[in-house]
């Protein structure tokens, strides 16, 4: 008896290994910092003023005191912001206070395949991980950038693969993973066929020379055209 | 809101323009933006120490004091700061909570202290962080045990707690839950112990052969059956008493529901049972098999002596709280029965005449081994059972020895809780004895003051400046306020000494009804009705005639609600030691004498009233109706009359 409870400590002590070298692992990451550029220079790069940055530095800095966020934070952090789109709470995450309801379970929602687009299409570099200066760039394009910067941006954010054209696969991945961050409860009923619709509606306005594909040039005619987007545009500028 | 998503927000709004091109309405408007003045350092001053933060760190939590427009109230324009007039260690807390977004719990301070800061800037003890929560928890459900204990203590103890009008069934059952209450108790307590022995050593000896006088050397018998009539006879006693007890304590028990389902009332009923099925049964042989086994419930009474013995308690709730862990050593000592039992069987089956004849046979070899037991009446005779039987042995000493410090542990902590309860308890009554000291010594300073002469109206001027220099400017208002109360009654304080003896020497009037209000304590000055104030009593009584009911009433609330603020949940401040000798004054006054329908202040007290009568902040808040004697259209006793809102 004594001999079998033996083996299986010995066993269990094996198999937590690995685990520990992984958390230790962990840890020797978190302990590399970056610094952002200095703010003269940033100010120089971006269309913020001095205390502007000043102000989202300070926030920045005290989500992500190692200076960088990597994907999986990203995620965290922008599924907050979507009740019927939360993931389930993490250690130290203060999500509980802001959801008005209880999250949904995670398998009928996630806001994660958008924040994963969104996550790329801050990361400009390819990374992996958003620094302060890509994270105030693409704010700087999103809030005080032409109009057709932004939509440029937009156009960035659409093509998954960055090969410079939208397909209607890309574009149906995107529009799947906005509408779930819906979740399942909407009004009306989500029907199963609802994005691909929106798809099509999409590439018939956008698609001039029907091939199939939107390039920017394409991409940016139409939005131009459109009142709607135009006037849309303007919503953000007060953000900061 | 929590502090990431603040900071969060922009981006994600602004990540929004990734819609833009999809959505096939035009998105709402934006909302307004009020204009940011940019960031700016708040300074928040706690009792002197300065902690300076930004204004967004505050404003991320808008639900609690500094984050909302509360903190107005604490601005202090001079200096240009927010001032709190609070603990500045625990502030330090509080304060990182809006940096951080977590909530940590000080070691060192005391939790009840935490938390009345927490509850004072608006911060829900929920919020306390996950690496303080455990021991947030642990302490604060520490602190409410040891506090119910108080309360309970209190409750159920033996001070003159009772109303007077208690019915027979409390008295009852007081006296049977405390048996140290009254010497009847007592004696009852002692008698039911005594029987309880007398039935179980009666039990015991009944079964103890005898030897017969006649020598009859065929058989010897047992002492139950040479002298059945006296055995018998003994039983029937015991049982009695113990069937008037437990109907009696049926009968007091405030809740029979509860008292039934209780373990004592069933271990009662057991221990009674099977005399009375004894009775009943007819004796025949068939069922006198049954009627000897259910004599062996008698035994039961012997867990009658844990109404009297509080370690025999302790065990038994030690037992039921350590319940998982006795599950667990018996299950795994099951496990390990079947195991060994199973290998010895079939390590022992080839060989002849062997005990082990069975697995079931052979888990009587497992248990008598692992416990160490070692009867020896089944001994292994095979190599591989002596092995086997060997390491049963060793296996057996480690299971047995891995639930029992748990245990242990567990029987210790509630034997010491009980201990302190218990001590916590004694000095409990030496605490109060201290602060009844304490309070007397206050009356004591009036009633010195008095016998100084320093209430005199017409003493001269010089004297009364030196009595009243040695008293602080508080003082003297409130010794004027009970003179102005004494006066009002009719009543002087006095001490209990005094009291005491005047209230063996007068009976109570009937006026007990008043008296519910005021405190528990037993009261009625009915000495004090003594005519201290004959002249007064006929100019009163003329006015008396006239008062209406409703205005004797209003005067009857108000001191009623000054009595009551010693009840009031105020903090432990001298107030509330203050208020204590005004509701040993009872308004146990004769209708036709003494009755207040105006409080007046001869003097209205020259500094600001607030300061001067701290026992209006407890509680009830103040005693704030005007009292009314101008529809009596009596003549009024003293020229002026105050608002008693003052106070």
């Amino acid at each position: 008896m004594g001999a079998v409870m033996g083996t299986f400590s010995s066993l269990q002590t094996k198999q937590r290994r690995p685990s520990k070298d992984k958390i230790e692992d962990e840890l020797e990451m978190t302990m590399v910092c970056h610094r952002p550029e200095g703010l003269e220079q940033l100010e120089a790069q971006t269309n913020f003023t001095k205390r502007e940055l000043q102000v989202l530095y300070r926030g920045f800095k005290n989500e992500c005191p190692s200076g960088v966020v990597n994907e999986d934070t990203f995620k965290q952090i922008y599924a907050q912001f979507f009740p019927h789109g939360a993931l389930p709470c993490l250690e130290g995450s203060p999500c509980v206070e802001f959801l008005p309801s209880p999250p949904l379970p995670f398998c009928l929602v996630d806001a994660s395949t958008y924040a994963h687009y969104l996550f790329n299409a801050f990361d400009t570099t390819q990374t992996g991980s958003v620094k302060f200066e890509d994270f105030v760039t693409a704010l700087s394009i999103l809030l005080r950038g032409t109009v057709h910067e932004k939509l440029r941006w937009t156009f960035n954010l659409y093509d998954i693969n960055k090969d410079g054209y939208i397909n209607k696969e890309e574009m149906m991945d995107i529009v799947k993973a906005i509408y779930d961050m819906m979740g399942k409860y909407t009004y009306p009923v989500l029907k199963e066929d609802t994005p691909r619709q929106h798809v099509d509606v999409f590439f018939q306005k956008m698609d001039k020379n029907k091939d199939g594909i939107v390039t920017l040039d394409e991409f940016l005619e139409s939005c131009q055209e459109d009142d709607n987007i135009m006037r849309s545009l303007q919503l953000f500028q007060n953000v900061m | 809101m929590a502090a990431g998503l603040a900071t969060w927000l922009p981006f994600a709004r602004a990540a929004a323009v990734g819609w833009l091109p999809l959505a096939q309405q035009p998105l709402p408007p934006a909302p307004g933006v009020k204009a940011s003045r940019g960031d700016e350092v708040l300074v928040v001053n706690v009792s002197g120490r300065r902690f300076e933060t930004w204004k967004n760190t505050l404003d991320r939590y808008p639900d609690t004091l500094l984050g909302s427009s509360e903190k107005e109230f604490f601005y202090d324009a001079d200096s240009g700061e927010y001032f709190f007039d609070r603990d500045p260690d625990m502030f330090r807390h509080v304060l990182n909570f809006y940096r951080t977004g977590r909530l940590h719990c000080p070691r060192q301070e005391c939790i009840q202290a935490f938390d009345e800061e927490l509850a004072f800037y608006g911060l829900v003890p929920e919020l306390v962080g996950d690496c303080c929560l455990e021991e947030y928890r642990d302490r604060k459900k520490e602190n409410a045990e040891r506090l119910a204990e108080d309360e309970e203590a209190e409750q159920t103890g033996d001070g003159p707690a009772l109303p007077a009008g208690s019915s027979l069934r409390q008295r009852l059952w007081r006296a049977f839950e405390n048996p140290h209450t009254s010497t009847a108790a007592l004696v009852f307590y002692y008698v039911t112990g005594f029987f309880i022995a007398v039935s179980v050593i009666a039990n015991v000896v009944e079964t103890i052969p005898c030897r017969g006088s006649a020598r009859r050397s065929s058989r010897e018998q047992p002492c139950g059956e040479r002298f059945p009539q006296a055995f018998f006879c003994m039983d029937t006693a015991c049982v009695l008493i113990f069937t008037g007890e437990y109907l009696l304590r049926l009968f007091a028990a405030p809740s029979r529901c509860r008292f039934l389902r209780s373990v004592m009332s069933l271990i009662d009923v057991v221990a009674i049972l099977p005399y009375y099925i004894g009775l009943l049964v007819p004796k025949n042989d068939d069922v006198s098999g049954a009627f000897v086994t259910l004599r062996v419930f008698r035994v039961f009474r012997i867990f009658k002596f844990s109404r009297h013995s509080q370690g025999l308690r302790i065990l038994g709730y030690t037992l039921k709280s350590c319940a998982s862990e006795l599950g667990f050593l018996l299950f795994s000592l099951t496990m390990a029965i079947i195991i060994f039992a199973t290998v010895m069987f079939y390590a022992e089956k080839g060989t002849n005449k062997t005990n082990f004849t069975s697995i079931p046979a052979a888990f009587w070899y497992t248990i008598v081994t692992m416990t160490t037991l070692g009867y020896g009446d089944m001994v292994p005779s095979t190599i591989a059972g002596k092995i086997f039987g060997s390491i049963c042995s060793l296996s057996g000493v480690l299971v047995i020895a891995l639930p029992v410090p748990v245990i242990v542990s567990n029987f210790s902590r509630i034997y010491h809780q009980n201990q302190r309860a218990d001590k916590r308890r004694a000095q409990q009554k030496v605490r109060l004895a201290r602060i009844r000291l304490a309070k007397s010594g206050t009356t004591n300073a009036f009633l010195q003051y008095k016998q100084n002469g320093g209430l005199e109206d017409s003493g001269s001027g010089e004297e009364q400046a030196l009595c009243v220099r040695n008293h602080s400017a508080f003082e003297q208002q409130h010794h004027h306020l009970l003179h102005c109360l004494e006066k009002t009654t009719c009543h002087e304080f006095t001490d209990e000494l005094t009291f005491s003896e005047a209230l063996g020497a007068v009976s109570l009037g009937g006026r007990t009804s008043r008296s519910t209000s005021v405190s528990s304590q037993p009261t009625g000055p009915g000495s004090l009705l003594s005519s201290c104030c004959p002249r007064r009593a006929k100019r009163r009584a003329i006015r008396l005639a006239n008062s209406t009911a409703s205005v004797s009433r209003g005067s009857m609330q108000e001191l009623d609600m000054l009595a009551g603020l010693h009840r009031s949940p105020a903090p432990q401040s001298r107030s509330s030691l203050n208020a204590k000798p005004h509701d040993s004054l009872d308004l146990n006054c004769d209708s036709r004498d003494f009755v207040a329908a105006i409080i007046s202040i001869p003097t209205p007290p020259a500094n600001t009233p607030d300061e001067s009568q701290p026992s209006s902040r407890g509680g009830g808040g103040r005693a704030s109706s005007t009292l009314r004697n101008s529809s009596l259209g009596t003549p009024c006793l003293f020229p002026e009359t105050v608002k008693i809102s003052s106070l």
